[in-house]
């Protein structure tokens, strides 16, 4: 009977994820869907925590688990719920190594209660071994991986590169696989202390892995390793013949690198191109020539030009989000729209450090979603516009991804900031941006720049405006 | 190899639903407005911590004399439930700001 009712919440578990997912993915319906997935998420763990039984016999241990649970609840609410927006990226590469991690673990244990049995004359189940080391494998690699995107987002760690790095990953991997086919098939007890060799090579493998890959391409590698660890989940619900893990793991693993290529699409680079070419390394040839001078200009005159101006256009980027100026950025323009003029943001598809990143920034500052202009028709409006702004945004705006063949975002769509009459660049200082490219907009006649950070100068611009 | 098959036949049940599971999280995902893209991997995220139920039965089935599958299933929950709750409540406070404007 509880066996059935059991049954029954898997079965309430697998439903709502596949419904979380749809309404996940429309933007009314976005918000009742996480809750809906996180109550059938619910259900399937609290069901098998009372009800699942093996031959028979329940789980105990109850104490470790819920002690488990409460430190795992607390730190998790904690974590997410003091993140500030802006870091929200390296939030989700954490939990997702955490998950990666988890796997591994539920690999570890099973492997070793494995091998117990193996040296007391059991057979092996050449099947069962496979999975534990699937998900030993991917898990461990997702962990790894998600440790470095989440160092490097968070600026600990740089770039890190050397020639034949591609070649040595080649070699760990095929050691790895090696080794594992060897394991499974020859099922040798003696060679178990193998099995943690190839759990050290994992880890290697993925710091490796994810460490030359610039920063500016990290969110597609969170988004990659996310349906990693949605894969090495699924392979434990091989393990235990459960099926919620099953189609919760094989639903995330599927979506998860449908949506690694629609952002690989947004930035129109193939995959392999993000995973291979070790991006701003190669940029040093094109950078060095000459940019010629740039100019500068006031806070006032900025503000006379936007306040008798007939279309503003704002380009927010990631400067925007780290100086937290949202809620400036948003007075400012309803400032500008009292005076007449007509103000609308231009949102890049990977402005930020994820797509996406500059809409939630913009609504949470109560931005009116119809401001919001998709890149294909911010460009089209270009034209008209008399003044952009450009709040601490750099690759997107820049026209060697047009012009350059040898820029490492040539190809990136970008968006045409140049058609428009005058063009007022927001930034702290002239470094270049987070790719590490050079931006020659900053050098052309109709550009000037406006130094400092991005909130104080709003403020300043807005204290300005209203003096006008 | 044969108990390979074995395996094989033993699970093709489950090995159905990977299948249509595959299908079924590429058709879901299909057109979702890049807008979504961060708190739909957020929520993806989130529902991958189904590992949990793993760690859980790992915890579960330990016995008292097991030091290391005591230790490292508590360290699995531990890691589990930060997956799954903090997933979820990232993806609500990102979803929450979409909201707000209507």
């Amino acid at each position: 009977m509880e066996l059935n009712i059991l049954i029954i919440c898997y079965l309430i578990g697998s439903v709502t994820f596949i419904i979380g997912l749809k309404m996940l993915s429309h933007p009314e319906s976005a918000r009742k869907g996480n809750l809906i997935a996180a109550a059938g998420m619910a259900i399937s763990i609290l069901g098998t925590i009372f009800l699942y039984e093996e031959q028979g016999i329940k789980l105990g241990n109850y104490i470790w688990i819920f002690a488990a649970l409460i430190i795992g609840t607390v730190l998790g609410t904690i974590a997410a719920k003091k993140v500030k927006m802006t870091a929200m990226p390296e939030m989700v590469s954490l939990f997702n190594g955490m998950g990666g991690a988890c796997a591994a673990l539920i690999s570890i244990v099973e492997f070793d209660h494995l091998n117990h049995q193996i040296q007391l004359g059991g057979a092996v189940n050449s099947g069962t071994l496979l999975i534990i080391f699937a998900g030993l494998i991917i898990g461990t690699i997702s962990f790894a991986g998600s440790m470095v995107a989440w160092a490097k987002l968070n600026g600990r760690i740089k770039d890190f590169a050397f020639n034949g790095q591609h070649i040595m990953n080649l070699v760990i991997f095929a050691v790895i696989i090696c080794l594992s086919a060897y394991l499974i098939i020859s099922g040798d007890p003696a060679a178990g202390s193998l099995f943690y060799l190839v759990f050290v090579l994992s880890i290697i493998y993925g710091l490796f892995f994810v460490l030359p890959i610039g920063g500016a391409d990290m969110p597609v590698v969170i988004s990659l390793l996310n349906s990693f660890t949605g894969v090495a989940a699924a392979f434990g619900g091989f393990l235990y013949d459960n099926p919620v893990m099953l189609t919760g793991g094989i639903l995330v693993g599927s979506a998860g690198t449908i949506l690694t290529i629609l952002m690989c699409k947004a930035m129109n680079r193939p995959l392999s191109n993000v995973l291979i070419g070790s991006f701003g390394g190669s940029s040093a040839g094109s950078a060095s020539k000459d940019q010629g001078a740039y100019k500068e200009i006031s806070i006032s005159d900025s503000a006379v030009v936007m306040s008798y101006a007939k279309k503003v256009m704002i380009v927010p980027g990631y400067g925007l989000a780290v100086a937290q100026a949202q809620h400036v950025c948003h007075e400012l323009e309803k400032l500008l729209s009292d005076k007449g003029v007509e103000v609308n943001y231009a949102i890049h598809p990977v402005a930020g450090r994820m797509p996406g990143h500059m809409n939630v920034l913009l609504a949470e500052a109560d931005v009116d979603y119809a401001r919001l202009l998709e890149m294909e028709h911010a460009n089209e409006e270009f034209s008209q516009t008399d003044v952009v702004l450009v709040l601490g945004a750099n690759d997107v705006v820049n026209p060697a991804a047009k012009t350059d063949p040898g820029s490492p975002i040539y190809g990136m769509p970008v968006l045409d900031v140049e058609l428009s009459k005058l063009v007022i660049i927001n930034k702290r200082s002239m470094n270049p941006g987070y790719a590490g490219i050079e931006n020659e907009l900053f050098f052309q006649p109709k550009s000037s720049m406006l130094f400092g950070d991005a909130k104080s100068v709003l403020q300043k611009l807005v204290a300005e405006i209203k003096t006008l | 190899m044969e108990t390979m098959f074995s395996w094989l036949s033993l699970h093709q049940e489950m090995i159905y639903i990977v299948i249509l599971s595959v299908f079924l999280g590429i058709e879901v995902i299909g057109r979702v407005p890049s807008v979504l893209h961060t708190p739909l991997m957020s929520g993806a995220n989130a529902i991958h911590g189904v590992v949990i139920i793993g760690a859980i039965i790992v915890m579960g089935k330990a016995e008292s004399n097991n030091l290391l599958a005591l230790i490292l299933g508590f360290l699995a929950v531990i890691l589990g439930t930060l997956n799954v709750v903090g997933g979820f409540v990232v993806t609500d406070r990102m979803l929450e700001m979409f909201k707000k404007k209507k």
